[in-house]
């Protein structure tokens, strides 16, 4: 963390005066072969792109780029690993929490006395995913996903509880929140020094 | 009807189809070379590599809507494309493509037509293409004018400007290899550079050979002099209110003008289609023209667009002197 960023002072020299001062300007810049290394830039980076992979294309409906676990796209409702029961207890604290009032949830007592969730839905048109819902859970039963292609014929598509529970075939995938705000694995590769550590 | 006749007519409609082919695989191809440039892949999803590509903007081309904005002069709004792509292709009807052939008798209708290598066999090949050439002007200038709008006015301004003035540069540059040569017909330029790379008259002539480049860029509009449409400035110069095939027809033509320079450039330069060692003359000629293709494509990834004046100014009192003073050395040294 050391190593001095390296900043390069051009010398662009003064303006010239004379005719004569500009004349010999533009012979300098004619004569200089600067023209020359922009093209053999390009020419470089057309053999690396073709030759070498280093193309920066992603063929994006059929490549998708890892998105970061801070990510707040559609909410999933996830299960407990043990029984593959829906993680929810029917606190309400999202509900209570929602700033823009987009939870809306019920829930009645089942036959065991535990609470149980009858109705649960966000409505997508209000949802600003501010992620406080996922904070103030207590048992991470809703969370941010990575769905964020969002289009949908109807707007409720996305909306139900069952829309958002984990599939009971797929609960082996479900993949457990890492928390809110927890950093990328590979973040430590990002990480640059602010100007004041200089 | 006379076969030679006929032979024309379907030597036309060849040139016609291929170059406007052509045409259509150069956008393919400038937008795979810019994006390997740029580190992208391009068009990659239609057809094979993105090959079908260009079917698929044909055919949108083909099926946009026609529209002609309100106040614009309709008769000359509708011509001013046909112009452009009908100078680039009248440029080309003096170029030598194929050999003559005769077609076989057993063919229908067609039988025994004698289709010759140049449309228009005349010996002044490059003071016709020159001129051509320089009547295309008309068709950025006529549609920027006839439509109405501040930018299409702006942009053929800047036509009338850019065009009259490398005009100049063109015509002097290649007065220097002219005068060597001592004729005015391509077939002559090609038979005075046939002894191998060391008799191109790109090594007597070199500065007449940029200031050709130079002024050819110019003249098809192409980066970093392409100020006619300068996205940034002028949103799309002469452009501007055409959309769908008269639209087209303006690319059509810009391409087939690149291909015409590349030609110029390659007949009069650097040998023509002579063999080159153990290449036969018809690959060399398509490398050459190829390799200009390439550069005009390349320089648009390299270098950025010049300020009008900057233009202006290049034109007027740098390139301009420096082909004067190139004539008088050439003639100078030819007298002696």
């Amino acid at each position: 963390m050391n190593e001095k960023q390296k900043y390069i002072m051009l010398d662009l020299g003064g303006t010239p005066l004379t005719p004569w001062c500009r004349f010999k300007r533009v012979v300098k810049r004619t004569f200089r072969i600067e023209l020359f290394i922009g093209l053999w830039v390009t020419i470089r980076e057309m053999f690396k792109t073709l030759f070498m992979g280093k193309s920066h294309t992603t063929k994006y409906p059929f490549e998708k780029m890892p998105i970061p676990p801070r990510y707040r796209a559609i909410h999933d409702m996830l299960r407990l690993l043990e029984s593959g029961h829906y993680r929810c207890i029917g606190c309400g604290l999202c509900e209570k929490i929602c700033i823009s009032n987009c939870i809306a949830m019920e829930t009645r007592y089942d036959e065991n006395q535990r609470k149980e969730v009858s109705e649960y839905t966000i409505n997508f048109g209000r949802c600003i995913f501010c992620g406080y819902c996922a904070e103030v859970c207590p048992e991470l039963a809703i969370v941010h996903g990575a769905r964020y292609e969002t289009a949908s014929e109807q707007r409720a598509s996305f909306s139900l509880f069952e829309d958002m529970l984990t599939p009971i075939d797929r609960l082996k995938e479900q993949e457990e929140f890492a928390g809110y705000g927890a950093p990328t694995p590979w973040a430590d590769k990002n990480i640059k020094k602010t100007p004041l550590a200089y | 009807m006379d076969p030679l006749m006929i032979g024309i007519i379907i030597k036309i409609v060849l040139v016609l189809a291929i170059v406007s082919a052509l045409a259509g695989f150069g956008t393919y191809l400038e937008r795979k070379v810019l994006a390997y440039m740029q580190r992208r892949i391009g068009p990659a999803h239609v057809g094979p590599l993105g090959l079908l590509q260009i079917v698929a903007d044909g055919i949108k081309l083909l099926t946009k809507e026609d529209i002609i904005p309100q106040n614009a002069n309709r008769i000359i709004f509708m011509i001013a494309p046909a112009v452009t792509a009908a100078t680039a292709f009248i440029a080309l009807s003096a170029v030598p493509l194929f050999p003559t052939f005769t077609i076989p008798t057993s063919f229908p209708l067609i039988g025994g037509a004698i289709v010759p290598s140049t449309i228009a066999d005349i010996n002044i090949g490059i003071l016709f293409m020159l001129g051509v050439m320089g009547s295309g002007l008309y068709g950025p200038l006529l549609a920027g004018m006839a439509q109405a709008n501040k930018w299409g006015i702006l942009g053929s301004a800047r036509t009338a400007v850019q065009f009259l003035s490398y005009e100049v540069i063109t015509g002097l540059s290649l007065l220097a290899p002219i005068m060597l040569v001592g004729s005015l017909s391509l077939l002559d330029f090609n038979n005075a550079q046939t002894g191998g790379v060391g008799s191109w008259i790109l090594w007597q002539q070199p500065v007449a050979f940029i200031l050709f480049l130079i002024a050819g860029f110019a003249e098809t509009n192409r980066t970093p002099f392409d100020l006619l449409e300068h996205e940034a400035e002028i949103v799309s110069g002469y452009a501007t209110e055409y959309s769908g095939m008269r639209w087209g027809m303006f690319f059509i033509g810009e391409y087939a003008n690149m291909i015409t320079i590349s030609i110029m450039a390659s007949l009069i330069f650097v040998g023509g289609y002579a063999p080159l060692g153990f290449i036969p003359g018809w690959i060399a000629i398509i490398l050459k023209i190829s390799f200009f293709f390439f550069l005009m494509l390349w320089v648009r990834a390299s270098w950025p667009h010049v300020r009008p004046d900057q233009l202006m100014w290049f034109c007027w009192k740098v390139l301009m002197p420096i082909a004067v003073i190139n004539v008088m050395i050439t003639g100078i040294v030819v007298m002696i």
